[in-house]
């Protein structure tokens, strides 16, 4: 029998029970659907974790105070006290790949503007720390160098911060009092939106280390050095300059561990994809259940099929059909319900995906990868749930069959 | 009128089919079936058949073997030179699609599937092209006198035109015979009298035709009579003088032809 009668011969066999096809159709069709939009949701993930690493600039390194290992005990990053600013003004001196480097501060409070107050988190920076984060200012200006050195009481806000302090008026030459503290505003950041973690990256307010250092958290180290290397290509050397750097400065033995911890974008990068990874995995392995439950939908419609169409096998039978010729027939019916489920399942997956994407305002993102992986997986269950009840149809004796009422 | 019929003796080219000392033993749990005994036979081409014989004489038996549906257990049928007997399942299915056109009781046309592709269907089943396969099948409607009727569905046909297309179907492929089993078994008399006046026509166009009843009624409009009994050629003769369709069909009363015209 050539392929294309039997192709044709399938379709007449599925087009005569339309809404048992449909129905059956359905299950591959949700399973291709829901894998499609899952593994969307799970790559638009991310996506925007790699665009938020992105834009943090790709040439920036990350210096914390803190070994990743003490004599066998780790201890949280951050909580050494070795990173100084000496460290950071060395760095900034004796490193040639070092580009900018902005030492860094954390402290949080409550501020207050007027009859207005907000509780945020303040990072005290460098000068250079915009250029780094390649963040522009809106309006106003950032703080000098000049304003560092002397730990001026000076601050710029982000957009998130501005908004809700300054609703009416502009923040620019206005004075907010953070923990008591009076600043002057100078500026305000241009809005950055969330990052991959959903954390409002406008929430924040930027004053010079010093003075965060020596007015609000009073914690005499540095909590981080941010650092851009001369270009992508120098990280490496960057790197290691650093290293070199800071444990000789550091004063640690050559086979002793690092006192402080250097992180560039590609492990922050790695570290994040494999979370989304993890996520991705898990949401797609969760919609390949429905398509398999949608495969053995298709084998139990068969073996009902098969049972039903009994009669019909063995007129085939008697006016010539050979058992491959049931075989295919039966084999390319249950191929053809998960194909065409398969497709219809493709466009259903996309369609949700962007459905998703607006509604809950997610990335999403139909990759030409998750196509092909579930249009194979919809070929490989026709054809594995489809070949028992097709054996089943070509092993009937001619005579049973036509004889079976 | 009856004159019993004399076999040829073996070794013409001219029979069809030559079957010689056939058994057929089933192994029905402990016991064995012996649905055939011992039967030779030989059809030459050209002639019109009725089979008949009492439920579990073995005709039905016979006529499996007869369709190369099932196997014989012992002896040898050879049908146009070639030894069924030998032969594989997908060979089989070959002959049954080539050589053989089935006509059953229960017309076992597909359901939900129109009397067009009920008769191509055979077609699918060996080498004709598409536009081969349409011709073919269109001829065969219209040989059995269903041209107008081609794409109606079984459900919408009475039983004589459902049987005129299983007909059409049987035709379809140029078989070298014609198998009916009980062919009029479901039809009203005067309709059985029709579809025996498109089997007399067809054999008088040179198809060989084989039919199996019970109804001495209808095995009349055969040329030969072949009665089977606990397996075995009860008696074997010719039908000198067998009954016209066409004139018996005048001689009956009009009842079920509206029947037939509303379907």
């Amino acid at each position: 029998m050539k392929i294309f009668n039997i192709l044709l011969s399938a379709f007449r066999a599925l087009q005569r029970n339309k809404m048992r096809s449909f129905l059956t159709m359905l299950g591959i069709i949700i399973g291709v659907g829901a894998v499609i939009a899952m593994l969307a949701i799970g790559q638009g993930a991310e996506y925007s974790v790699k665009e938020q690493i992105a834009a943090l600039g790709t040439n920036v390194l990350m210096v914390f105070p803190g070994a990743q290992q003490q004599a066998g005990v780790r201890t949280a990053a951050g909580s050494a006290t070795t990173l100084t600013e000496d460290d950071a003004l060395a760095i900034a001196r004796e490193c040639p790949a070092v580009q900018y480097i902005s030492p860094g501060a954390f402290a949080g409070g409550q501020v207050i503007a007027g009859n207005l107050n907000w509780s945020t988190a303040i990072q005290g920076v460098g000068s250079d720390y915009l250029e780094i984060r390649q963040w522009p200012i809106e309006y106003g200006d950032f703080f000098t160098d000049q304003d560092v050195k002397a730990a001026a009481k000076v601050c710029i806000l982000g957009k998130t911060v501005a908004d809700n302090l300054f609703p009416e008026s502009s923040p620019v030459e206005q004075t907010i009092r953070i923990r008591n503290v009076p600043f002057k505003v100078v500026g305000v950041l241009t809005r950055k939106g969330q990052n991959a973690m959903g954390q409002d990256q406008d929430d924040i307010i930027i004053a010079p280390y010093t003075t965060v250092i020596r007015r609000l958290s009073h914690w005499p180290n540095l909590r981080f050095v941010l650092i851009s290397a001369t270009s992508l290509r120098d990280m490496p050397v960057a790197q290691k300059q650093i290293t070199d750097l800071l444990r000789m400065r550091h004063k640690i033995q050559a086979f002793d561990a690092d006192d402080f911890t250097i992180r560039n974008q590609t492990d922050l990068a790695a570290t994040a994809t494999a979370t989304t990874d993890i996520l991705t995995i898990l949401l797609a392995s969760i919609a390949s259940v429905s398509l398999l439950v949608g495969g053995i939908g298709i084998m139990n419609i068969m073996l009902v099929s098969v049972t039903e169409r009994t009669r019909e096998i063995g007129i085939r039978m008697s006016i010539g059909a050979r058992s491959r010729d049931i075989l295919t027939q039966f084999l390319i019916e249950a191929l053809v319900l998960s194909l065409l489920g398969g497709i219809v399942g493709i466009i259903l997956g996309i369609a949700g995906s962007s459905i998703i994407s607006s509604i809950a305002k997610w990335p999403t993102i139909v990759t030409a990868f998750s196509i092909i992986l579930s249009f194979g997986f919809s070929i490989a269950i026709g054809i594995f749930f489809g070949f028992y009840p097709a054996r089943k149809a070509a092993m009937l004796n001619p005579i049973d069959a036509l004889r079976y009422e | 009128m009856i004159a019993e019929h004399q076999s040829e003796p073996a070794g013409d080219g001219g029979s069809l089919i030559q079957i010689e000392h056939l058994v057929k033993t089933y192994q029905l749990g402990e016991f064995e079936v012996h649905a055939l005994r011992g039967v030779s036979v030989r059809v030459s081409k050209g002639e019109f058949v009725a089979i008949m014989g009492a439920s579990g004489s073995g005709k039905s038996t016979f006529m499996n073997i007869l369709g190369c549906l099932d196997k014989p257990t012992k002896g040898s049928y050879v049908l146009e030179g070639i030894d069924v007997g030998k032969l594989s399942r997908d060979e089989l299915a070959a002959i049954r699609n080539k050589k053989i056109g089935f006509v059953f009781q229960g017309f076992n046309l597909l359901s939900r599937t129109t009397a067009f592709e009920n008769v191509e269907l055979p077609l699918f089943y060996g080498p004709a092209s598409n536009k081969e396969r349409k011709a073919k099948a269109i001829e065969a409607i219209e040989r059995v006198g269903l041209g107008e009727r081609i794409h109606h569905y079984p459900n919408q046909l009475s039983g004589g035109q459902q049987q005129r297309v299983a007909i059409a179907r049987a035709l379809v492929n140029d078989p070298s015979i014609i198998l009916a089993d009980e062919p009029t078994g479901n039809l009203d008399s005067r309709t059985s009298v029709e579809v025996m006046g498109i089997f007399q026509e067809l054999n008088n166009n040179g198809i060989t035709v084989i039919l199996v009843t019970h109804e001495p009624d209808i095995a009349d409009f055969a040329k030969r009579h072949i009665v089977f009994r606990d397996g075995k050629i009860r008696t074997d003769r010719t039908n000198t003088s067998p009954k016209v369709a066409s004139e018996a069909i005048k001689e009956m009363p009009l009842i079920g032809a509206d029947e037939e015209e509303a379907a």
